[in-house]
């Protein structure tokens, strides 16, 4: 396959204040937006060089192990008695996710501003350890944020980063997930802002962010999008990714936006249940879902009737956030996207039927992605197609599932 | 008691005496909620007793992403005893029945404030008797839903600029922003901390090269003697963290700290 440089077009949002229709913006503290600035000047003229896209390219061919195949699911498939399955195989990248592709890309982008010292934040531990991955590859200074509750549940991925050279920074602000080490890293950026880059790991946060992080993760469709009709002789009838922030997601439908007879389908983590209240399905539950500020940007956010960040619960930490990347809230909007959810149970059914009938245990994230597809399959027709992005192995929800199953 | 002034009209009244007792303008931050409603009530009264020239009070919000350990933990606090965007509007309304005439700006994260309905938020703020808003995670280009409302109500919309605004960033705040400029005195987060920087003589000396609007200092303000620095440099300052702290150990500490800082802007 030919070197699949980042695809940019003219049309595509966002608009110049870093807009999705009336979603995303950059709703930050003053003293980071000269930062954000340079960070968007930066971006842009890396775009505009194909020296940068050749080094990204390259690293993700030598390196990363891309592109990474697609897998006809036959047994899960027959099993169903439905829609032919593939897997758009990302666990198969390096360190087992697609987190690998932005980290490399924002990476490469902070070695050529010249900043050395890089902070990020993780939830599920997968962009921390692609982030002290792609550092160590780089040789740059890496410190990331974790909350303690995921310090916890993603043990293995901290140890990771630690052996990579990063340094695992606690916290034990607020819910302790995902949001209070995002707010924690941008803490550590207003302060050391003239030094540091910020590395964010999903399409989210205040613009330029969800543009580049879809745009580092759009090699996944761009992919995909011919390892599919190489395989099938067809485009997919629908493309299903699971939606935490949303950066897997976009990457894998971004390929696909133009072409009006793949449905869209992002799964979200539905926890507990709509009803239980404890879940992370910020399009499911409208009743405490709706627009709203949060991480600099303008999205869907869960929150109480005062505007107060609701706790989220999801038994994948990676899907566990109270809101959602601005194109995903957008292409909603549009209906160009179709958004679900699979619960716990369901993704934890999903994660052993999976392991069972293809010898791929997926990470829990995914494995909603793949609840989807086996509650979808069997009500298409045989000759249909559904592509699920199987975006990270589960080596590191081990922990986890011994305790649930 | 009805106030001469309201909002930005008000704010200007609070600088222009000020500057004609050559001082900056002293302007502590408590957080309604914060020990408790009734106490974050009686702290603003007895401080507005001794004289201070304003206040800015706060709004909790759960992720405060502008905020240091000492302010996250005193809004944490106010969230558990069941503060909202009304209850400190309602504390607002209470202030001004009990007699406190300063200047109030309402200051809190977009989040709340959005979800309360912008329009609705600033009527209601005017009605209560604030004067104005400070909003850390709204920059200029963002403000549009707040400014008109703003206008409308007569209220201060109050804009930051910090050591990294560029000179277009200094044009954008200041052409935008009434009542005051939010100069943030370090690139960090709120808290107290031992030392001024150094360099603020430079960067006052380059604001002001830009505008004449009013420049309020905040983020790292802890001492007396740091008010004493700030003379003839700043037309006000914004004191948080370090009251809070002192409160740790009493309200009397608190009360104190707050009466030798403004001592000592008046000397």
């Amino acid at each position: 396959m030919s070197d699949l440089y980042i695809q940019t077009d003219l049309n595509d949002l966002p608009d110049a204040r870093g807009y999705f229709g009336e979603f995303g913006g950059r709703f930050v503290p003053e003293t980071i937006i000269p930062a954000l600035d340079e960070l968007e000047a930066a971006y842009n003229d890396a775009m505009a060089d194909p020296v940068f896209h050749h080094e990204l390219s390259h690293l993700q061919r030598t390196y990363t192990g891309r592109p990474t195949p697609v897998s006809y699911a036959r047994r899960l498939s027959e099993a169903l008695g439905g829609a032919r399955i593939y897997l758009k195989r990302e666990d198969l990248a390096h360190t087992g996710a697609h987190k690998i592709n932005n980290a490399l890309g924002q990476g490469l982008l902070a070695k050529r501003m010249g900043k050395r010292r890089i902070i990020a934040e993780t939830g599920a531990g997968q962009h921390g350890v692609g982030t002290a991955t792609a550092m160590a590859l780089l040789g740059l200074e890496c410190h990331v944020y974790m909350g303690t509750v995921d310090i916890r549940r993603q043990q293995p991925n901290v140890f990771r980063m630690r052996l990579l050279g990063a340094e695992v920074i606690p916290v034990e602000s607020g819910s302790r997930t995902l949001k209070d080490a995002i707010n924690e890293a941008m803490r550590d950026w207003v302060t050391n802002v003239e030094t540091t880059f910020y590395l964010l790991g999903s399409a989210l946060g205040p613009h330029p962010y969800p543009k580049m992080v879809r745009d580092f993760q759009s090699v996944i469709g761009a992919e995909a999008r011919e390892q599919i009709q190489t395989l099938t002789g067809q485009l997919p009838d629908a493309c299903i990714a699971c939606v935490g922030g949303g950066s897997n997601a976009i990457g894998l439908f971004h390929a696909f936006r133009a072409d009006e007879n793949t449905e869209l389908i992002g799964v979200e983590a539905g926890g507990h249940g709509i009803d239980s209240k404890q879940h992370a399905a910020r399009f499911a539950d409208l009743d405490i879902s709706r627009p709203g500020i949060l991480h600099g940007t303008r999205s869907y956010v869960m929150q109480n009737e005062d505007g107060q960040i609701m706790e989220t619960h999801s038994v994948s930490a990676g899907l566990d956030y109270p809101s959602v990347g601005p194109e995903h809230a957008h292409l909603r909007q549009l209906e160009r996207a179709y958004y679900t959810m699979a619960t716990d149970d369901e993704a934890l059914e999903a994660f052993q039927v999976l392991s069972k009938l293809e010898g791929i245990i997926p990470a829990l994230e995914s494995a909603h992605a793949i609840a989807e597809a086996i509650k979808r399959a069997p009500t298409m027709p045989q000759d249909s197609v559904l592509l699920v992005n199987l975006s990270g192995r589960g080596d590191k929800d081990l922990d986890t599932v011994i305790g649930l199953l | 008691m009805t106030r001469p002034k309201h909002g930005t009209a008000a704010i200007d009244a609070m600088f222009a005496r000020a500057k004609s007792e050559k001082r900056a303008a002293f302007l502590p931050y408590f957080c309604i909620g914060y020990p408790n409603y009734a106490e974050s009530l009686r702290a603003i009264e007895s401080v507005a007793a001794a004289g201070v020239d304003g206040f800015e009070i706060g709004i909790p919000f759960s992720d405060p992403i502008a905020d240091g350990p000492t302010i996250q933990a005193t809004t944490q606090i106010a969230l558990e005893n069941g503060i909202t965007v009304r209850k400190c509007l309602a504390a607002v309304k209470t202030l001004r029945q009990k007699g406190v005439t300063q200047p109030m700006l309402m200051m809190g994260y977009a989040n709340p404030l959005v979800a309360y309905g912008t329009d609705r938020f600033l009527r209601d703020a005017r009605a209560a008797g604030a004067d104005g808003l400070i909003v850390p995670d709204l920059p200029p280009e963002e403000a549009s839903m707040f400014a008109e409302s703003c206008a409308r109500e007569g209220l201060a919309l109050v804009f930051f600029l910090a050591p990294t605004s560029n000179d277009a960033r200094i044009e954008m705040a200041t052409a935008n922003a009434t009542g005051f400029i939010y100069v943030v005195s370090l690139t960090g987060i709120t808290g107290a901390r031992k030392e001024l920087p150094a360099y603020l003589t430079k960067y006052f000396a380059r604001l002001r090269a830009k505008t004449d609007m009013p420049l309020v200092l905040g983020f790292g303000i802890s001492t007396p003697e740091h008010a004493r620095q700030l003379r003839g440099l700043t037309d006000g300052f914004i004191v948080a963290s370090a009251l809070i702290r002192a409160w740790e150990r009493g309200f009397d500490d608190m009360r104190a700290l707050a009466g030798e800082i403004f001592a000592a802007s008046r000397e």
